[in-house]
């Protein structure tokens, strides 16, 4: 079986954003960054498919400028055989139709049986991509997908609904799963790993450059949310005295203690 | 010409979700604003008196699309049967609430159009005209403002919690039902029986004071700091669901969204940056203290009590404190 996994790199989670002049995107310049969480439980689903069926490919794509390949070499390394590198410089203002439209271009000659996408990104939050490439290229998909029994000649999945309910589906392979987080547990990158992943494939392929016509939304403005309560914040930056203060209201004003 | 606002009502198991009253509030809103009539869709099979329960509200009409296919939800049905009443109706904006299902088969839906969603809106206003949508990014760090680019029509999905159920207005009288018999093409996805796992082991629902933890703790072995604290104020600990994710945590143990919903008397989070997943899981807590060490974390946004700092200097202390006066 055939798999790609659609990864995209992201903020770190722990960095400290910052809004840049024009206030239309976070300052990326000294930015770190990681790959997208339910992305990297993407990549696991699809090298332990690969496992259990016993032979295929697993084939990363991801799409976004050089430092991208910081999170195709971790893949590769953990396992997957070859990457897709589209290249495109700002992710910033991109839409997921855009987005998935790219993508599309970039691997329908692929022929895979399976994609596997995380379920949202964690910078834009869309929870698109995935559907609008599905649709895109006429596959049945299913989302928030945390169970994927690819034995039979059908797939079998099982999706997370809302306040703890939960759906089997069936459908014909080929077909696109995103992926919730917690699907299983991530392996690491072996030494080994590493070291094979230095001879793997990473093939770069363009982007159109020119589709700001196509957008259907912008971002006009960013901005850090408005506070809607207000807190008694406690220790003036000193975690302890903070604590100790801490304790004497739970007593005193919320009476807990 | 495209016109007015089609909002779509979401239904499972014969009943309307609460997002989809919410949804409603929100087309009704910004229809008064850019002065829209507003159109709910019910897509079922046989299923006319759904509409009929919409029909009791301020719209102009209620498009019931009937066929058999929609009997059981599934992306390929919905995506076909609400492109033909969007062609249909010819909006210029089409409102629908932010829940799975939804996420399930609405970009599929807005593909067909060359188009996206805007999603997860938690605001939208309209000044001379142009409306501005406001969305969380950055799991909740940041807003974001966003206008639609020219073409209708405009689809935008509201977050669950944006809007007030009980703001969606009455109408004086029943409006009209259209019904339309819609075609669906093939539908490839066969779902089962929707079900629930077995029985929790563990119901936080009953704890007074919970303890929860998030991925600042960083490591498992650093799990016995939170459970001493949590002994000391006699309480549970929970966690979000990174932890659980990385199994350091069972599942059980999980607040948020895809875990429980909890109200205890206190909750303490400690190294959760607080995203709207987690927040719908503990916002209703008597006393919300936050700790982190991220100053712009969301979590302070509902917390009564922050400190900004290290949690690792934070817990020790805490519980010490906390001994002391329990004497
Ligand atoms: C469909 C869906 C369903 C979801 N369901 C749930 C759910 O049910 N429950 C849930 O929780 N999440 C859920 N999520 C995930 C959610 O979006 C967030 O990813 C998750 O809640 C983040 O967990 P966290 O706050 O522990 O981690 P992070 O967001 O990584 O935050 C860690 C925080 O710890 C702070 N920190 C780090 N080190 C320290 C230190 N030493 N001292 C103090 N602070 C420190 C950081 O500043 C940061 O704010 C869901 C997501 C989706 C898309
Ligand atoms: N630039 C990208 N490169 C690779 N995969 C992407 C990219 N953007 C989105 N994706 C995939 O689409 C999923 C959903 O993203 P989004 O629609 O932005 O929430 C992500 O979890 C990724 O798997």
């Amino acid at each position: 079986m055939k798999i790609l996994v659609l990864m995209k790199q992201v903020a770190n989670k722990d960095a400290i954003l910052r809004i840049n002049k024009d206030a239309t995107w976070i300052e990326e310049g000294d930015l770190s960054h990681e790959v997208n969480e339910s992305d990297g439980y993407a990549l696991e689903e699809a090298l332990r498919l690969k496992e259990k069926g016993g032979s295929g490919e697993v084939v990363v794509v991801s799409m976004g400028p050089q430092r991208v390949k910081a999170v195709i070499k971790d893949a590769l390394a953990r396992g997957a055989d070859r990457a897709i590198h589209i290249l495109r410089d700002n992710l910033s203002q991109l839409t997921p139709f855009v987005a998935a439209s790219t993508i599309a271009e970039a691997v329908r000659a692929e022929n895979a049986d399976l994609i596997l996408t995380g379920l949202q990104s964690d910078d834009h939050g869309f929870a698109q991509t995935g559907v609008i490439l599905a649709e895109l290229m006429n596959l049945p998909h299913a989302t928030i997908v945390i169970e994927v029994d690819a034995s039979g000649e059908n797939l079998r999945v099982k999706r997370e609904l809302e306040s703890g309910w939960y759906q089997w589906y069936s459908m014909p392979k080929p077909a696109l799963l995103t992926i919730q987080s917690g699907i299983s547990q991530i392996r690491y990158a072996t030494l080994k790993g590493i070291m094979a992943a230095k001879k793997k494939e990473i093939r770069e392929v363009a982007a159109a450059t020119d589709d700001a016509g196509q957008a259907s939304q912008r971002i006009t403005k960013i901005y850090f949310p408005q506070k809607s309560k207000q807190t008694q914040f406690l220790g003036d930056g000193d975690a302890k005295k903070g604590a100790a203060q801490l304790a004497e209201k739970l007593r005193t004003e919320a009476r807990i203690i | 010409m495209s016109d007015g606002i089609l909002v779509f009502a979401e239904h499972r198991a014969g009943a309307f979700n609460k997002t989809t009253f919410e949804a409603i509030a929100a087309a009704q809103g910004l229809g008064a604003e850019i002065k829209k009539g507003v159109t709910a869709v019910v897509l079922g099979a046989g299923m006319s008196d759904l509409a009929n329960e919409i029909a009791a509200y301020k719209v102009e009409k209620v498009i019931y699309a009937d066929n058999e296919k929609l009997a059981e939800y599934t992306p390929d049905g919905y995506a076909d049967a609400m492109e033909r009443v969007v062609r249909a109706a010819d909006p210029q904006l089409v409102v629908m609430p932010h829940t799975y299902l939804v996420r399930d088969f609405a970009p599929k839906l807005a593909a067909r159009f060359k188009k996206d969603l805007i999603s997860d809106c938690l605001r939208a206003q309209a000044t001379n005209g142009q409306v501005v949508f406001s969305r969380r990014i950055f799991l909740g760090k940041m807003d974001a403002d966003v206008v639609a680019g020219d073409d209708a029509p405009v689809f935008a999905t509201f977050q669950s919690g944006a809007y007030r159920s009980e703001q969606a207005e009455k109408g004086s009288a029943a409006a009209e039902v259209e019904t339309m018999a819609v075609e669906v093409g093939a539908v490839r996805m066969q779902p089962e029986p929707a079900f629930q796992e077995v029985k929790q082991a563990v119901d936080l629902t009953k704890a007074d004071v919970i303890i929860a933890v998030g991925r600042g703790i960083k490591g498992q072995e650093n799990l016995a700091l939170v459970e001493s604290l949590a002994q000391a104020l006699g309480g549970e600990v929970a966690a979000s669901r990174p932890i659980c994710d990385a199994g350091w945590l069972p599942i059980d143990r999980q607040i948020g969204s895809s875990g429980q919903t909890v109200a205890p008397k206190l909750y303490i989070a400690l190294g959760i940056s607080g995203a709207i997943q987690h927040l719908v899981g503990m916002k209703n807590a008597g006393t919300i203290v936050a700790v982190n060490k991220d100053a712009e974390a969301p979590i302070f946004d509902i917390a009564d009590y922050g400190i900004v700092g290290d949690l690792f200097e934070v817990i020790p202390v805490l519980t010490e404190e906390v001994k002391k006066l329990k004497g």
